[in-house]
């Protein structure tokens, strides 16, 4: 059992997603960072689809009835067991009644607590992740609160220990990131003049950088005529030009369709960099084709792979 | 039809995405082909397919490319489209969803305003919102949130300026040519008429959702008396949806 000692400033328990319902308009969800969120459930040998804690920008504090195995990835938010610093990107034992805290991220903005077992959270349309806006997933669909009380399961793929996760699979976030994205499906709606700004301009993150949108600061991209379409389908990292030319990126929880163009998408090995960046961080855009997009999904699968191996062997 | 099928564009929505437009503009016919690939598509459970999302005039399809590569499902696609006949559009056999609406007092506080805009009586504007079913033409907005065609313009209302912030779940309303339930309790800009007594989201039911796109959905009207009474049959899980042929 584990208690919410301190909620945190946005803490959700996720997985990795609710897929299938897009056509029924039921947002994806689902941890904002895949890389770090997969990383902790794979350290504590969990499957990476286990339900794990996201935290936003400041962390929340846990309270242990039992000596736990557990892991923290993602943006350093300074963790400390009853004071005593634990190691990011580490799997760790916490002794029976005491407390972890963590507090603001120092690089990054979400970080992840994995849990040997899994968040024993129930299974809403295939998935235990929060979508607050629907009421669904995780906790009573909502973000957790002081006095929350969480369940450990029981479904686990591999034995583990604690263990600190090799440096270079460690990412490093910056303030300046350079997302890489496709063009399409609406980017005949700008000029190659417009695109070409596009590409060339830096973007600062404004302070909506929240699992439904990113919002972005800097030149505006006109359309050719109007900004608005006949509503279609958008995806995750899609990159929608609004009615006064603002571009905004769709993070986790964004709606399944929308009725504005889409200059393009943020590949999908970027976005764990996305969830990562917090307001008044610079961001450019970097246009490449398809297969540069599908390279990088296999490199960020190998990873997994050496990583899983790795923690199994090591003394 | 054969010539909407040769104007068919396959659109990259990120690595994962093949958008399948038909067309650029909302019309049965374009949206009836949308639901006929999204049919074929799902009985057909293609490898590496996540999950289709058909939209007004186009329909999206979420693959996995480390499984799928874009040619191949491309190829597949272009064959069901070479394969698909204009009669087989009358083959998607549409449910007809009856949702039952208590119109006007507090669950429908904006149908006076909508009767006098219109120059109709409240119950002329309840005659004209029920007369016909409306197709579904997608989902989206919120879960469950049914983009319906087909209102008759003489009820038409511009959207409200400023968006209510909190409208209760299941609130029926017009906006502009449009006309909808709120599934779940969100902000909108449409004109409440009316409220429905049915879920059309329910995470904790067999079936989540009231209707999906393709569906007809027709609402009638029902007393305060009957409202209460289907609610009851709702929460307790013994309420019946009607449903028929079109």
């Amino acid at each position: 059992m584990i208690t919410i000692t301190q909620q945190g400033e946005y803490t959700t328990i996720q997985d990795q997603g609710r897929w299938g319902y897009q056509a029924y308009g039921m947002p994806v969800s689902g941890a904002m960072d895949r890389y770090s969120s997969q990383v902790a459930n794979i350290l504590v040998g969990n499957s990476p689809e286990a339900a794990l804690v996201e935290m936003t920008a400041a962390g929340a504090a846990f309270k242990f009835d039992e000596e736990q195995l557990v892991a923290v990835c993602g943006a350093n938010m300074q963790g400390e067991i009853d004071g005593r610093p634990v190691e990011n990107w580490s799997a760790f034992v916490v002794p029976r009644h005491s407390e972890l805290r963590f507090s603001t991220a120092l690089s990054g903005y979400r970080a992840y607590l994995a849990v040997r077992g899994g968040i024993d959270v129930p299974t809403v349309l295939g998935s235990k992740s929060t979508c607050p806006r629907a009421k669904v997933g995780g906790y009573e669909g909502r973000t957790l609160r002081q006095g929350d009380v969480l369940y450990v399961g029981q479904a686990i793929v591999s034995p583990a220990k604690p263990y600190w996760l090799h440096p270079q699979y460690i990412p490093h976030y910056s303030e300046e990131v350079v997302l890489r994205m496709i063009l399409g499906p609406q980017d005949n709606m700008f000029t190659t003049e417009v695109v070409d700004a596009f590409f060339s301009s830096v973007y600062k993150v404004t302070q909506q950088a929240d699992r439904i949108i990113y919002g972005l600061k800097g030149p505006r991209v006109k359309p050719i005529g109007k900004a608005d379409i006949v509503s279609d389908a958008m995806c995750q990292g899609a990159i929608q030009i609004i009615a006064n030319g603002t571009p905004v990126i769709m993070t986790a929880d964004h709606q399944t369709t929308g009725g504005f163009a889409k200059l393009g998408s943020v590949i999908w090995a970027d976005l764990p960099f996305l969830a990562q960046a917090k307001p008044g961080d610079a961001i450019t855009f970097a246009c490449v084709e398809e297969q540069v997009a599908i390279d990088a999904l296999q490199i960020e699968s190998n990873q997994y792979h050496e990583i899983v191996n790795l923690a199994h062997t090591k003394k | 039809m054969r010539e909407v099928l040769s104007r068919v564009k396959l659109l990259i929505a990120g690595e994962h995405g093949l958008v399948v437009e038909f067309g650029n503009v909302i019309s049965p016919e374009i949206n009836g082909l949308v639901q006929q690939l999204t049919r074929q598509l799902n009985s057909s459970a293609i490898t590496g397919i996540i999950e289709v999302v058909p939209t007004y005039r186009s329909a999206t399809v979420y693959f996995d490319p480390l499984i799928i590569n874009r040619q191949t499902l491309a190829q597949i696609i272009t064959q069901l489209l070479g394969d698909m006949q204009p009669h087989d559009q009358n083959q998607l056999n549409p449910r007809v969803v009856r949702v039952p609406v208590c119109y006007g007092g507090v669950f429908g506080p904006d149908l006076e305003f909508v009767a006098r805009y219109a120059s109709l009586s409240t119950q002329e504007v309840i005659a004209l919102h029920t007369s016909k079913p409306y197709l579904v033409y997608m989902l989206g907005f919120t879960p469950g949130f049914p983009y319906l065609g087909g209102m008759s313009d003489r009820i038409a209302v511009p959207r409200q300026e400023k968006p209510r912030q909190k409208i209760p779940a299941g609130s029926v309303g017009i906006g502009g040519y449009q006309t909808g339930i709120y599934p779940i309790e969100s902000p909108g800009e449409w004109w409440l008429i009316g409220r429905t007594p049915l879920k059309a989201f329910n995470p904790q039911s067999q079936n989540p959702f009231l209707v999906s796109a393709g569906d007809y959905l027709h609402f009638s009207d029902i007393t305060i008396d009957e409202y209460f009474k289907i609610r009851r049959a709702v929460d307790e899980g013994t309420y019946i949806l009607e449903v028929s042929a079109l």
